[in-house]
């Protein structure tokens, strides 16, 4: 309170104040038979000094701030193409650090130099073709050079990747990130979003994850916290029970919902071909920490569950949005180790990240995953010690489809 | 025929309408048609507008440097909802981000600069009695005046303004259960953007359709000054692209609420999986962007415009490059349309289209720097008069080229994967339309001041007022550059997060941060020193004489007491181009527009 009281107070005074040098500062112009469109030519002057002044200031902070923090401030590229990127980025950052220089240099020395001189009249200078051909075709030639070789690089950088190249999965739902690798033969099990299951966060399909996902989708979860389509009717159709008519709206649009995704869950089951069953089954699910191997490409693919995110990795210098409904990619190259990394950055607990670049509701500040880049022998160490989709699925406890109308009855009771 | 009739009730002396039952004041105050009072009337409601969103700035600055340290300053203006404890909430960390660069883009810069200055000074400069419709015009205020309402209204409801940036992209802003702003927060936004592009584009029509209809005689459009360049550009700018923003906006109201798949697709949110298939988020960019880019040239080829006419006077020299200036404000506005891409590097879009619009895009570098080198050239051997307003536009030339630099690197696909979406593209932006536009502004006000309001702004505080602006804001803005380096996103509510994986970057940008946050505040302040000088000038400044700059166009013909028709007697005749100042075989160093040439004498450019 006594924060704000003392703030009102500040505030009235600070205007109170200025009224009055205002008052003053009038009255002296009128005792002195001064017009306020007036320029005098000490303001002028002082005006145009201070213009220098401020140059110069402008400047020293500038070559601070680029001494202290550098050109980058996040290290050395830890990626094949990063490394390209830094030498571009570095080329187009002298480039328009010395048109910075130039143009506010003479911008700032001009608005001093010329400032009203009594007696000296300004020189009436409307145009001059050659002067303005020669500041059109010089900065069209600077940038023919910038663009050629800008878009040489991200030809390179967007370009197919080899056919060695490890495929990767990069998952985002609010506000995490799940990686898959695709195990054994390099390649990622299909997907639909609507096989999506709590044991099946990915969505993976095999004939096993169809059948829970049908399952879930007719009776639910046998605990009652999804109520599945059999359920649903029941409730709906028993003339015991009374809704809010909202909440009867609302059960009978989920059910309406729930059918349609259920043919099309059944559609997708009967054409679903067995043999890609393996595709999937091999993919090896990792939540926290990315592990990737140093020196070796990899073809990323992203997926988006919710809403958009950035698949972001600042030290790699690659990002790619996730868009839900499609599916987007990049290949990156890691080159240097973490262990590496940290003694060049002269920081032990350094560690490579990636992190969400769009923003995607309260929590995307804390959307990130640690990146690990492992040698060789170590990344295979730990991967070996990874479980595959097919044994952690399998392992999970699987929805007990509920068949018998009984059951559903004894769960009806249990759900009121 | 409008003009006749005002002139018939001409309203000399009406401005005692105090002792007078003036019978008039809400034709002449709220619903006026004439265009002056129209500019005035955008004017207000914009710097309001502005005021409101550099408050939230400062809001969300204050929690970005001393992030989860309770504040009394933000309980103050937050309360328990939404900073308990004095701690700012995560979801309106997101709300005032996306109000604030929502005003900042649309009420202040588009309603309050062309809305302003195309008002006031399109039919004056051109030699006109009112705009071709005075009722078009008055409605496109109110409409401007109703979208802004409901803008802010839209920070006071339960669950909070709109949270998915300025850009809100879907499924972000689609879905309320992925963030509660995206309920009735979004509703409010988008209704509110839909009146606010009806309003601009009754506006524009008006603006396209006065600047080719009502030229004085002898005004032709190479004797315009670039003033008039600049807002006719502008218009057809927001007339080509606005609408597109609207079906934009139509689209994303109907996924919302018609359960349509315009942008969603295959999407599990809040548990619930929907059925929505076949959409995509992208074409949502596409549209908005292409809505998107000409809105950074329509905020800012009007501040071009005023600091060309402003730069001119007070160089007391001619542009320099007329018609090289005319041809970059075209190129500038043709290139804006093909270039939208650029926002879209890395969203998955096909990296081949990426490429195309990386060479559009860095075309635009060309135009610019003719005009940056047009504009030295200008005051090089001028004989430069410091008025606030001129220091504004040389601030803005500044700033146009720092912020234009930096441009370059942004729009090379191949270095935006590195810097997209990172502070280095709130910098980029910031300077180079926010700092540029604003500073358009400033000087437009300071020196249009005595046409608009029939007194003198205070030079000294005007004097004080744009150190602290030039100071203050480059303080904020430049250092952002080094946070965007080194690699941090845009739109985090706290870089407490670097504390995990890089100590030293968690350091550099909390230590900027803090600097960054203190200079805003020093900015922020010094503001006082304008709105102080604005309101007390405009009942008490010194009274005005008709023509203070010695300027040579048409405004300063008329007289300083403002009346319906501009112009007591005849409209006055144009005999040469807007810039000759200082010309050889001239006493004075200002020749006005309507002073015949002598014979033998040469039409300017």
């Amino acid at each position: 309170m006594s924060f704000k009281l003392i703030t009102l107070v500040v505030i009235v005074l600070g205007i109170l104040a200025v009224a009055q040098l205002v008052r003053v500062y009038e009255l002296s112009s009128k005792l002195r038979n001064r017009r306020e469109e007036e320029v005098t030519n000490r303001d002028n002057r002082l005006n145009a000094n201070l213009m220098m002044v401020f140059m110069i200031l402008f400047y020293v902070g500038f070559i601070y701030l680029m001494l202290k923090y550098g050109w980058t401030g996040r290290g050395d590229a830890a990626s094949l193409h990063g490394v390209e990127t830094d030498w571009l980025l570095d080329l187009n950052f002298v480039i328009i650090t010395i048109v910075f220089f130039l143009t506010n240099t003479l911008l700032f020395y001009f608005a001093y130099k010329y400032v009203r001189k009594p007696g000296v009249k300004a020189y009436y200078y409307p145009h001059n073709n050659k002067l303005e051909l020669l500041w059109t075709v010089v900065p069209a030639l600077v940038l023919a050079v910038i663009i050629i070789l800008g878009l040489k690089t991200w030809n390179d950088v967007t370009d197919d990747s080899g056919k060695e190249a490890v495929r990767l999965e990069l998952f985002s739902k609010q506000f995490d990130w799940t990686a898959r690798y695709a195990g054994e033969d390099n390649k990622l099990g299909l997907f639909d979003y609507k096989a999506t299951t709590q044991e099946n966060e990915l969505a993976l399909l095999t004939e096993a994850t169809l059948d829970s996902a049908i399952s879930l989708m007719e009776y639910g979860k046998a605990d009652g916290s999804v109520l599945g389509i059999e359920l649903l009717e029941k409730k709906l159709n028993d003339p015991k029970l009374i809704f809010v008519p909202e909440e009867r709206v609302k059960m009978e649009q989920d059910l309406d919902r729930k059918t349609r995704l259920l043919r099309m869950l059944v559609q997708m089951r009967a054409r679903h071909d067995k043999k890609n069953d393996a595709l999937a089954y091999d993919d090896i699910i990792q939540k926290d920490t990315l592990h990737l191997c140093v020196n070796k490409e990899y073809e990323m693919s992203f997926r988006a569950k919710d809403v958009i995110h950035s698949a972001y990795f600042p030290h790699l210098r690659a990002q790619m949005n996730t868009v839900p409904g499609l599916v987007t990619r990049l290949k990156v190259t890691p080159t240097i180790t973490t262990k590496e990394m940290r003694e060049r950055m002269n920081n032990p607990k350094f560690n490579y990240v990636l992190m969400c670049n769009k923003i995607c509701g309260g929590a995307h500040y804390k959307m990130k995953m640690i990146v690990v880049i492992d040698s060789p022998a170590e990344y295979k160490a730990w991967m070996k010690s990874k479980t595959t989709f097919k044994e952690q699925f399998l392992a999970s406890p699987v929805v007990t489809p509920i068949e018998s109308s009984e059951a559903v009855d004894s769960l009806m009771v249990a759900v009121k | 025929m409008g003009a006749l009739a005002h002139e018939a009730h001409g309203h000399h002396g009406a401005h005692d309408h105090h002792e007078h039952h003036d019978e008039g004041f809400v034709s002449k105050y709220i619903f006026s048609m004439d265009h002056k009072m129209i500019g005035k009337q955008y004017l207000l409601t914009a710097v309001f507008m502005g005021l409101v969103a550099m408050m939230l700035s400062i809001l969300f600055r204050i929690q970005l440097a001393w992030p989860g340290e309770s504040s009394d300053f933000l309980s103050l203006f937050l309360g328990e909802t939404w900073a308990p404890g004095g701690v700012l909430k995560e979801n309106m960390y997101l709300g005032l981000v996306t109000i604030h660069g929502t005003i900042m883009v649309f009420f202040l810069l588009t309603g309050g600069l062309s809305g302003t200055f195309s008002n006031i000074l399109i039919p004056l400069q051109i030699g006109a009695r009112d705009m071709a419709s005075g009722f078009l015009n008055m409605l496109s205020y109110w409409m401007f005046f109703l979208s802004s309402t409901i803008m802010l209204f839209s920070l006071f409801i339960e669950t909070g303004p709109a949270m998915a940036g300025w850009t809100i992209y879907p499924p972000l802003s689609a879905l309320p259960q992925a963030v509660e702003g995206s309920g009735l927060g979004m509703t409010l936004w988008l209704v509110s953007m839909a009146i606010f592009i009806a309003s601009s584009l009754l506006g524009s029509l008006n603006y396209i359709v006065t600047v080719l209809n009502l030229r004085t005689k002898g005004m032709h459009m190479t004797r315009l000054p670039l003033t008039i360049w600049a807002f006719f550009v502008t218009a057809i700018l927001g007339v080509l692209s606005f609408p597109v923003l609207l079906s934009a906006a139509l689209l994303l109201l109907m996924d919302r609420s018609a359960g349509t798949s315009f942008y969603l697709s295959d999407i599990i949110v809040g548990g619930e999986m929907l059925e929505n298939h076949g959409g995509s988020p992208l074409l949502y960019q596409h549209l908005f962007w292409f809505l998107g880019h000409p809105e950074v040239y329509i905020v800012l080829l009007p501040a071009l415009g005023l600091s060309s006419e402003i730069i001119a006077t007070n160089s007391r020299k001619p542009i320099f490059g007329y018609r090289a200036m005319i041809g970059s404000i075209l190129a500038i506005g043709f290139l804006s349309f093909i270039v939208w891409g650029h926002h879209m590097f890395v969203t998955g879009m096909n990296p081949f289209i990426g490429s195309v619009f990386v060479f559009t895009t860095l075309l635009i570098a060309i135009p610019s720097a003719v005009k940056v080198f047009n504009y030295l050239t200008t005051l090089w051997k001028g004989s430069l008069v410091l008025t606030p307003a001129m220091m504004f536009a040389i601030g803005l030339v500044s700033t146009f080229i720092t912020g234009g630099v930096t441009g370059i690197i942004l729009a090379d696909s191949a270095l935006d994967i590195a810097v997209h979406d990172t502070y280095f593209v709130v910098a980029h932006f910031h300077i180079v339309m926010g700092m540029s536009a604003v500073f358009g502004m400033f000087a437009g006000v300071y020196h249009w001041f005595p046409k608009m309001f029939g007194r003198m702004l205070n030079m000294r505080l005007g004097y004080a007022h744009f150190w602290v602006t030039i100071v203050g804001a480059y303080g904020v803005f430049f250092p952002m550059h080094f946070v965007g380096l080194a690699g941090a996103p845009r739109r985090y509510y706290d870089y407490s997060v670097y504390g995990e994986f890089d100590t030293n970057s968690f350091e550099m940008i909390m230590d900027l941060n803090v600097i960054v946050t203190v200079f805003a505040i020093v900015a922020a302040i010094g503001q006082g020193f304008f709105l102080f000088n604005f309101f007390y000038s405009i009942y008490r400044g010194p009274k005005a004489i008709q023509n203070p700059w010695k300027s040579t166009t048409l405004e300063w013909t008329t007289p300083v007491e403002h009346i319906h028709g501009n112009w007591p007697g005849a409209i006055p005749e144009v005999h040469r181009w807007s810039y000759d100042y200082s010309k050889p075989g001239y006493e004075e160093d200002f020749v006005p527009q309507t002073v015949p040439l002598k014979e033998g004498e040469e039409d300017g450019h």
